[in-house]
């Protein structure tokens, strides 16, 4: 194993050279500079995807050159404004004293923030599908489920007084959620049914499901679209400030519940034994683990996550269950997931992340133009970089780890 | 005799090891050529190296006197270079001609494959050399002996002359070994030369013409069997002294702690796999289960860990009925398991070696309390067991991947024997170890039957089994044909009891 | 020598449970038939089947027949059988006949749903068939990467992308160059997804999810920006439905099979072409070692990392084509995301089928069935509201893969990045 007996730095060059080596090494140089990197190429296409681009180019080269950058930094900064605020607006804002523009001002920040919360969950849901081995591909149906009884637990349970009927609601979506984990869970564990194209089954069936309940049972007596009454108030999660600022309770609920992940996984037996199942399934039967038993309850567990992140963009973002809501979440989670490296604290950074992000685009749609599916590409690279970390490596000029510890494992579809 | 093969200077290194120093070697044309050594000596590495699988560092191989570049395995092979693996490259879904023509297929206009002309070939080879080989069977469905064999043939069918074997005789019984080495002979006679690599000191006495003997990367002497010992080969292959011996003082023995009764268990396959075994296990004695690999141990010992229910039968462990207890339950009796494939089925690689030896007793106190783990009485127990096991690591918190075979042995050993026990299942102990763990594998076994503990050892190793054990049971096709007491056991008797010549 | 060729002893045990499972499967389908079906009908009443598929030019009459007598006929098989499986059982038949009493069920279903009614019978099967076109299409994309040991699950961003490529080249030129530029870009995805696994060594799955993913981004950007704003780069064209001569006057079968596009003519050669391939060529068995025990293959000289290359790129092409079939051979433009799950379907196809072309194409049909059938019965008088309905095709997938995985051979090393040590 490496004997690298490292000398005392000499001089002050040496712990410099030393420290860069060790920033190299590390594994955060990788992802932020993944990060980097595809920020930088989704710029790049946005670039060459604009007309004015090319027609600058007919015009000279420079002039295109100089149109291309405006494009990309028109671009980014759309996103940022878009994701934490404008400066200018801000300090304006709050120099006039208008509590009203004030808010208006500093609502991307904090829009940013509510986005990121059905991530968190989401995002935690499928790490914690990792840490056993299963590919939860199915939190986006998991996360429809739960906002339906979510949504049935606020509506229809009546007379409750906040502090209950808030809790209340939210199992109600974790209840609903898990249970749409457990099933593709069970059937992998007992009949070895691959869960990936389970719970992408269990996906459409999800969405079927809401399309029907929101056409006929669930729908809203008071008009013709396919979108429920709206939920009590009883069952609101709390908003902090008045509109337009949408930030709620939600966000701080997904950082206890990413603690209470946390706390699950690495320091009780249950966690224990899951990540051992995980990482060695045949060692974890001889050590007497029950390999059905984790992958159900797991997948549980995960199901209801997600069903937590429909839960809360139902009882704290829209106050009611629409078609299609919140569409792309679950994918999305899985590159959170990669990116956090399954941890609970890598998930929540992600999360946050690819919040802004996603808020960012939404306004990038808004000021720019540019269509919003440029986070999934966006995502896509950033996500290829960090599974194929030698690219970046390469790119980047950088030297490899001493140890490479997989945090996830994953086994094509048999399993053993 | 014109030398047919010669390595000059032949230089590998991988990250951190030096697995070839400039190593010299000579095959004759017509002999058969003994590369001896123990576990991780590095002469895997060298035929790998001859078969092109690995690029040298530095060094040159001459094949009849001419330097010849081996950049691949097509390459080897049309020098006339063979190579029989340890583990078989035998496709187990394609039939044997598949295999054979496997690279070099006869085919029709179009591609299109021609199967009867190398069937016929196969045939021919097998003939001549007595191979009994059926060209249109299933990988699958032969048994080891006899995929030997079709990969044998794979070489002649290409007409290799020089013919490389790695540790070809793991998986024979000593019957087998002698067939083996007649079809050798028989080889050697038609013009063919054969390097053999082995650690198995009789054998190369017995069988070869020249040995060459590999420590540490090196060559440290060449010899023939004429004029060395067993005792004089393996201080070579170790460097030192090494005892063959072992002192083992009388068994103390007390009560049946481990009943088997006609016990019935199926392979993954759905085949019966041991087939109405009856035995006991005593306190204080070491039952070997002596026999060659694929004769039903595996699965015997998946339905005494646990891992597997068995069909029918029953087993009784102390007196308490286990036959479809979880691993769990045998383990919390006093039940300890070495197991086969350490790094499959002991150890979580990824995980610490702290984690590794609380892996059958994380939920339990001290390590927790209720369900929150008590992470300072993990690290101060393997800091315990560390000490008291020699584990080499700088620390406990390193992933155990990261040490050496005999090291993880050591993790699982410590793990296994820090609980109190009353039983132990030791299955392929020493297999891929280095001389030195396994004399300290063997020492605490024999420490375990000096405190009562009664011993199951399941072993392919002949020497080992004879060595340990007080009772041998011999496993043929899923049954134990014989239980012979270890004073009276001779190496011929339980050669000929492995190949299923009962003694009745 | 003592030792001979033979083949080690089995025993034969089919576990009883199963045969018992299965008989009351069987039963229960009788059961269902008789109170379900037979129960609730009135005497007399005549269910009548169309036995051509709308729009072509053959005269058959329809089958009409006594609804109620057929029923009790299909109820009476199903319990004979049920009581067979539960005395002897089928042994090696028993998914033949699982098969079988599955479509008498089905069967009995459409007899009872189109009582006093009429049914399209043989528009049903040409439209099962017609849609499980890019299910079959992507579970050969499936099989030519898995039988080389690489798993695949980018095949639906991969079919995606053939369909917007279509779209965009077909628009600006015509429908055979959009058709090649969708292959090659299938292709193109592919050589992406084998540099990651191949060369990288990430994990398969992982690399196939951010190639999806990137896939839905960039068909749904360039759509946005361009397809939507220039209508006419949205506008192909289709490939024309061509009646093949003799075939397609064979009564009842010709028009349901053999007057198609080319997309179906394709098909039926690629699903011969690969099985013959596979089984029968130097090609094949090289590329089967690969997926089944690299080490061998590389130790015979075979180049493992090309073999791997060359499948999944393939595999590519095939998704390309399979994706250009949404759009210049079904309805002519680009919609986002309108692949919808088609692509992980047809892997579960694959895996139904066991990794074999015409077992997946089985298993294409089944699900293309089911598809149809929740289409058609939405205009029968049925009580099930129709969303329900489309949940089947995906709780049949599920149900089928329970039963299924386990005695599947998937090809041995499948999944596993190979490692040259």
């Amino acid at each position: 194993m490496s004997d690298s007996e490292k000398k005392e730095p000499t001089n002050k060059k040496d712990s410099g050279k030393i420290f860069l080596e060790e920033v190299s090494k590390s594994p955060l140089t990788v992802t932020f500079l993944a990060i980097f990197t595809g920020l930088l190429l989704g710029g790049i296409l946005v670039a060459v995807t604009t007309e004015s681009v090319y027609q600058a180019f007919n015009v000279s080269f420079w002039e295109g050159i100089k149109a291309g950058a405006g494009a990309i930094w028109q671009t980014y900064e759309a996103l940022f404004y878009g994701s934490v605020g404008n400066p200018a607006k801000i300090v304006s804002a709050f120099r006039s004293g208008n509590a009203e523009e004030i808010r208006r001002a500093v609502n991307p920040f904090f829009d940013s923030l509510v986005v990121s919360t059905p991530y968190i969950f989401a995002g935690l849901a499928v790490a914690l599908g990792f840490r056993v081995g299963l590919f939860n591909i199915g939190a986006e149906g998991q996360l429809f489920i739960g906002a339906i009884t979510a949504v049935i637990a606020a509506i229809f349970l009546k007379g409750l007084p906040a502090i209950i009927h808030v809790p209340v609601s939210l199992l109600a979506g974790f209840l609903g959620g898990g249970i749409w984990g457990f099933i593709p869970g069970w059937l992998k564990a007992v009949t070895g049914g691959h869960e990936v194209i389970n719970t992408i089954m269990m996906n459409y069936i999800a969405f079927r499901l809401s399309e029907f309940l929101l056409r006929g049972p669930l729908k809203n007596p008071d008009g013709f679209a396919p979108v429920s009454a709206p939920v009590q108030e009883s069952a609101e999660l709390f908003r902090f400030f008045k509109p337009p600022i949408r930030f709620h309770m939600g966000f701080f609920i997904a950082l206890f519940v990413a603690f209470l992940v946390y706390l699950f996984l690495f320091k009780t037996t249950w966690g224990f034994t899951l990540r051992t199942v995980g990482s060695n399934p045949r060692a974890a039967k001889y050590a007497g683990m029950s390999i059905v038993q984790s992958t159900v309850v797991a997948m549980f567990l995960s199901g209801g996550l997600a069903g937590l992140a429909g839960s809360n963009e139902v009882l704290g973002v829209n106050h009611n269950l629409a078609l299609a809501f919140a569409s792309g979440y679950g994918f999305d989670a899985i590159a959170l997931a990669l990116l956090g490296k399954s941890h609970p604290a890598g998930v929540v950074l992600s999360a946050i992340l690819f919040g802004f992000l996603r808020n960012g685009a939404i306004q990038m749609q808004v000021l720019a133009g540019i269509p919003v599916d440029i986070i999934s590409i966006l995502q896509a690279f950033i996500l290829a970089f960090i599974a194929a970390p030698a690219i970046i490596r390469t790119i980047y000029r950088l030297k490899e780890p001493d140890m490479d510890i997989e945090a996830v494992t994953l086994r094509g579809w048999g399993g053993n | 005799m014109k030398p047919i093969l010669e390595l000059k200077g032949i230089t590998k290194s991988f990250p951190g090891v030096l697995a070839n120093d400039n190593i010299n070697l000579t095959l004759n044309k017509g002999e058969i050529h003994a590369l001896l050594g123990e576990n991780g000596a590095g002469k895997s590495t060298l035929m790998n190296v001859l078969y092109g699988l690995y690029a040298p560092d530095s060094g040159d191989i001459y094949v009849n006197g001419n330097k010849i570049e081996v950049t691949s395995p097509r390459d080897a092979i049309a020098q006339g270079i063979g190579m029989v693996h340890q583990h078989f490259m035998l496709v187990p879904v394609f039939t044997v001609t598949e295999n054979v023509m496997l690279g070099d297929e006869t085919t029709r206009a179009g591609g299109f494959l021609d199967r009867k002309t190398p069937a016929k070939r196969i045939l021919e080879i097998s003939d001549e050399f007595h191979l009994e080989v059926d060209p249109n069977s299933y990988i699958r469905d032969l048994p080891v002996g006899v995929q030997q064999r079709v990969e044998i043939i794979k070489l002649l069918y290409r007409e290799a002359d020089i013919l490389i074997l790695d540790e070809p005789t793991a998986v024979l019984t000593p019957q087998e070994v002698d067939e083996l080495f007649t079809i050798m002979r028989s080889l050697v006679k038609s013009g063919k030369s054969i390097i053999f690599i082995t650690h198995k000191l009789r054998e190369v006495l017995t069988f070869s013409d020249r040995i060459t003997v590999i420590r540490g990367g090196k060559v440290v002497g060449s010899t023939t069997p004429a004029e060395a010992d067993q005792n004089q080969l393996a201080a070579m292959m170790v460097g030192r002294e090494v005892s063959l011996e072992v002192d083992k003082a009388p068994p103390h023995i007390q009560d049946t702690i481990l009943e088997v009764e006609d016990l019935v268990v199926l392979d993954h396959m759905r085949n019966i796999a041991v087939n109405q075994i009856s035995f006991q296990v005593r306190g204080g004695e070491i039952l070997g289960i002596a026999g060659v690999q694929g004769n039903g141990q595996t699965e015997l010992v998946q339905a005494i860990t646990g891992l597997t229910h068995p069909t029918a039968g029953k087993l009784h462990l102390m007196g308490q009925d286990i036959t479809n207890a979880s691993p769990r339950k045998i383990t919390e009796l006093g039940s300890a398991h070495i197991p086969e494939d350490r790094q499959r089925d002991g150890l979580v690689l990824t995980a610490t070696i702290a984690d590794n030896l609380v892996l059958n007793t994380y939920y339990k106190k001290p390590f927790a309390r209720s369900v929150i783990l008590q992470e300072d009485k993990v690290l101060k127990n393997a800091e315990k067991i560390i000490d008291n096991f020699d584990v080499r690591t700088p620390s406990p918190l390193i992933p155990v991947g990261s040490l050496s075979g005999g090291n993880q042995q050591k993790v699982i050993v410590g793990r296994e024997f820090s609980r109190p026990i009353k039983f132990l299942v030791a299955s392929q102990p020493t297999r891929g170890l280095d001389v030195g763990s396994i004399e300290y594998i063997h020492e605490r076994l024999l420490e375990k039957r000096a405190d009562g503990v009664a011993v199951l050892l399941v072993s392919t190793e002949l020497e080992e089994i004879l060595k340990l054990s007080d009772r041998i049971a011999v496993m043929f096709n899923g049954e134990i044909i014989a239980v012979v007491d270890a004073k009276v056991a001779t190496k011929e008797r339980i050669g000929l009891l492995m190949a299923g010549v009962s003694e009745a | 020598m003592t030792t001979k060729t033979e083949t080690l002893t089995k025993s034969e045990i089919f576990s009883p449970s199963r045969r018992i499972t299965m008989g009351v499967i069987f039963l229960l389908a009788s059961a269902l038939i008789w109170f379900l079906f037979v129960q609730t009908l009135e005497p007399g009443i005549q269910t009548t089947f169309k036995m051509i598929p709308g729009g072509a030019d053959q005269v058959i009459p329809d089958w009409i027949f006594s609804s109620l007598p057929m029923l009790r006929v299909l109820s009476g098989i199903t319990l004979v059988a049920g009581g067979y499986q539960l005395a002897r059982g089928f042994r090696k038949r028993t998914n033949l006949v699982l098969g079988l009493v599955g479509g008498l069920f089905i069967f009995a279903f459409l007899t009872w749903a189109t009582a006093d009614g009429s049914l399209n019978l043989a528009g049903l099967i040409r439209s099962a068939l017609v849609k499980a076109v890019p299910l079959t299409l992507g579970a050969l994309s499936g099989v030519l990467c898995e039988r080389s040991g690489v798993v695949n699950i980018a095949i639906e961003g991969m079919m995606l992308t053939g369909a917007f490529v279509s779209t965009l080249v077909g628009s600006l030129t015509n429908i055979w160059i959009g058709l090649l530029a969708a292959v090659l870009s299938g292709g193109l995805l592919a050589a992406v997804l084998a540099v990651l696994s191949i060369k990288y060594k990430t994990d398969q799955i992982i690399a196939g999810t951010i190639i999806n993913i990137f896939a839905t981004g960039i068909t749904s950007f360039l759509s946005a920006r361009f397809l939507q704003v220039y209508q006419n780069l949205n506008d192909p064209g289709r490939f024309p439905t061509i009646p093949i001569p003799v075939l397609s006057k064979i009564p009842f079968i010709g028009p349901i099979l053999f007057e198609h596009n080319m997309f179906v003519y394709a098909m039926y050669i690629f699903l011969i072409v690969i099985t013959v391939g596979l089984n029968y060529t130097r090609w094949g068995l090289r590329t089967r070692s690969v997926g089944e025990h690299p080490k061998a293959a590389d130790t015979l000289g075979i180049n493992v990392f090309r073999t791997r290359y060359l499948s999944v790129i393939m595999g590519g092409f095939m998704a390309g084509f399979g994706g250009a079939y949404f759009t210049l051979g079904s309805v002519g433009r680009f919609d986002e995301l309108m692949t919808a799950g088609r692509g992980f379907i047809g892997l579960a196809a694959m895996i139904f089928g066991n990794w074999n072309p015409f077992g997946s194409f089985s298993a294409g049909l089944l699900f293309g069935f089911f598809d149809a059938l929740a289409s058609k019965v939405a205009i029968l008088k049925v009580p099930i509201p129709s969303e329900i309905m489309l949940m089947f095709p995906y709780l049949a997938t599920m149900v089928i893969l329970a039963g299924v995985v386990g005695r599947s051979q998937m090809p041995a090393a499948d999944g596993q990045p190979y490692e040259k040590e």
